[in-house]
């Protein structure tokens, strides 16, 4: 590299303290979550407001658990239950309906593609109240099935895989194992599917995450006594808003295994993210 | 050595052995069938629960809109009667300029915030990159929910850290969910919060995909960085520039969740409707009022056709701006 473009790419001290200063305001809301969670109620209202982490998280997160109308586990639960349920039904479906417009020919099949594309644009909100009605009328109104088999399925993860099967699936070894007999559920299941490993993990995460965040949707159909744990959170939040302390303590409870869960698969989260950007 | 001799398919010159003439026709019968309907099977799930549970209650919405409907079922058809009430509900209008409000605050600093991040993180010799950007993009993992949650105590009137803060230049404690900007603002930091990092990821791929020999051949001629960023990363970046300000438009009009919970549940969104957002007036007619279904359905379509406008005015302003 000649040095006009090594000036060109050199990086000042301003450019670190600028960055160091958007790291820090990114931070400072979890560190204040974590604050606020671990101090006794008294202290919260000191002037200057508390700044570091006290000892009262145990007490704090106790009085939540013995909160009956909060239904933090049972929320807790659901989450887990839901979550995990559909990032299964996702993937799986994703990838089959991917692989299927990457590397299948059949009738229609670009008409469908484009059909599938053009969903992803459209506002979920739009059919927001005849949901809320068929919900009613399927007698799902207070079950997790309101709240999971709607979303057993994603345009997006169907778009993402027949992307990244497109090019990460190699048609030769489709052929050859055509040659061998193989079925095409064969293929998918021996060929297709270990290939579409690393997208697929990257949309594992991203549906976790969303499900796991979601809360217009439950918050509609389901009732406090049985919440997710954004709608538990709500609730808490709304009824006890006195005590922050409470209502800190199950914030951080359920944020930070998402937090553990980024800073542990952050770089391919990230990765996906910006290459899903590239593409599309 | 290259793995692809490995993997190259088999040459026409040696053919596999052809099998058995029973056995084939038997199984090439069902390779048949499978050929032609395995596709189907693996896009059907999709199109079915989607068909079901997205597609109709869309369609379903606009023949809502169409009559006087409650959600226990009791429907009179009335044409465009309900749009023709939109246009002069006050509640309507108020909620249009609340999202609007919060849409410009919290999408034109956040975009530009993340348009300079991303210049910066784009800078070859940076050290502790990947630490920067997942930094920057750890706010997207938490939920609403709990964003609103954790800013709702940050903007309290008597012990935030945000009206303490205030105090050190002299403004009195701001009462943040009692007037329109206060409220607007407090919304619109949440949703910047939550959402610069993301947008700067994105703009970051996107400005990774100019190739470095412009800027080299710009700084042999003598362009400054500045000149640079204008000259060479602004028009490179159009596109990605106009997707990031589309899904900001769409999510920014269907605000709900943040002012929601900023109002501890209060669907009308501060006692003068202060901050009610599109979204929530129409759930409030919508689900919690059971009577007026047709008419939330009304505000849906609306909504969507707003989105849809605004969608397009974007896509051709920020080409023209940027060109």
């Amino acid at each position: 590299m000649n040095s006009a473009s090594r000036r060109l790419w050199r990086t000042s001290p301003l450019t670190y303290v600028a960055l160091v200063l958007a790291t820090l305001l990114s931070i400072y809301p979890f560190y204040y979550m974590v604050v606020i969670a671990t101090r006794s109620l008294d202290s919260i209202n000191d002037v200057p407001p508390p700044f570091t982490p006290g000892g009262a998280f145990g007490d704090n997160f106790g009085r939540v658990l013995d909160n009956d109308a909060a239904n933090f586990l049972t929320g807790l639960l659901n989450s887990v239950i839901v979550s995990s349920v559909v990032t299964l039904s996702v993937v799986i479906t994703g990838s089959l309906a991917g692989f299927a417009f990457a590397k299948l020919r059949f009738r229609g099949r670009n008409a469908l593609l484009l059909a599938i594309i053009v969903t992803m644009m459209i506002p979920t909100q739009l059919g927001l109240i005849p949901l809320w009605g068929m919900i009613q009328d399927l007698n799902w109104y207070g079950t997790l099935y309101a709240v999971t088999v709607p979303f057993l399925v994603s345009a997006f993860g169907v778009f993402m895989m027949r992307q990244y099967a497109t090019q990460a699936v190699s048609d030769e070894l489709i052929e050859a194992g055509r040659v061998d007999g193989a079925s095409t559920f064969r293929i998918y299941w021996n060929i297709v599917l270990p290939a579409l490993r690393p997208a697929a993990a990257v949309l594992g995460l991203l549906t976790f995450m969303e499900t796991w965040n979601s809360f217009l949707w439950p918050y509609a159909v389901l009732p406090p006594e049985n919440p997710t744990l954004q709608v538990s959170l709500a609730f808490l939040s709304y009824a006890y808003y006195t005590d922050y302390s409470q209502v800190f303590a199950a914030t951080a409870v359920g944020t930070i295994p998402l937090v553990v869960v980024f800073v542990l698969f952050g770089r391919q989260i990230i990765g996906g993210i910006m290459e899903g950007a590239v593409k599309s | 050595m290259s793995l692809s001799a490995t993997t190259a398919p088999p040459s026409p010159a040696a053919p596999t052995p052809p099998p058995s003439r029973r056995h084939r026709s038997r199984s090439s019968s069902l390779t048949r069938l499978d050929l032609r309907f395995s596709p189907y099977l693996y896009i059907a799930p999709f199109f079915v629960i989607f068909g079901i549970f997205g597609l109709y209650p869309m369609l379903r919405t606009a023949w809502m809109s169409l009559h006087d409907w409650n959600l226990i079922g009791d429907h009179t058809f009335i044409g465009f009667d309900n749009y023709t009430k939109l246009v002069t509900d006050e509640y309507f209008w108020n909620a249009t300029f609340n999202t609007f409000g919060i849409f410009l605050l919290s999408t034109v600093p956040q975009l530009l915030l993340a348009l300079f991040l991303a210049n910066l993180l784009n800078r070859t010799f940076l050290r502790a990159r990947t630490l920067f950007r997942m930094a920057i993009f750890m706010p997207n993992v938490v939920s609403v929910a709990a964003v609103a949650i954790v800013f709702g105590m940050l903007f309290q009137r008597d012990f935030g850290v945000f009206n303490w803060l205030l105090g050190f230049v002299g403004v009195d404690p701001v009462d943040w969910d009692a007037e329109r900007w206060s409220s607007w603002s407090a919304i619109a930091s949440m949703v910047n919060w939550r959402w610069t990092g993301y947008n700067t990821l994105i703009l970051l791929a996107g400005m990774q995909a100019i190739p470095r020999e412009l800027y080299e051949a710009a700084a042999l001629d003598g362009a400054s960085q500045w000149r640079q960023f204008w000259r060479i990363t602004l028009p490179m970046l159009t596109p990605t520039f106009v997707f990031v300000v589309i899904l900001s438009t769409i999510g920014g009009l269907q605000l709900f969740t943040e002012p929601l919970v900023f109002a501890n549940g209060n669907i009308i969104g501060g006692d003068q409707r202060e901050f009610q957002t599109l979204a929530m007036y129409m759930y409030e007619l919508g689900i919690e009022n059971l009577n007026t279904a047709g008419y939330g359905a009304a505000v849906a379509w609306a909504m969507f056709l707003m989105i849809a406008l605004m969608s397009l005015v974007n896509f051709l302003l920020v080409r023209r701006t940027v060109k």
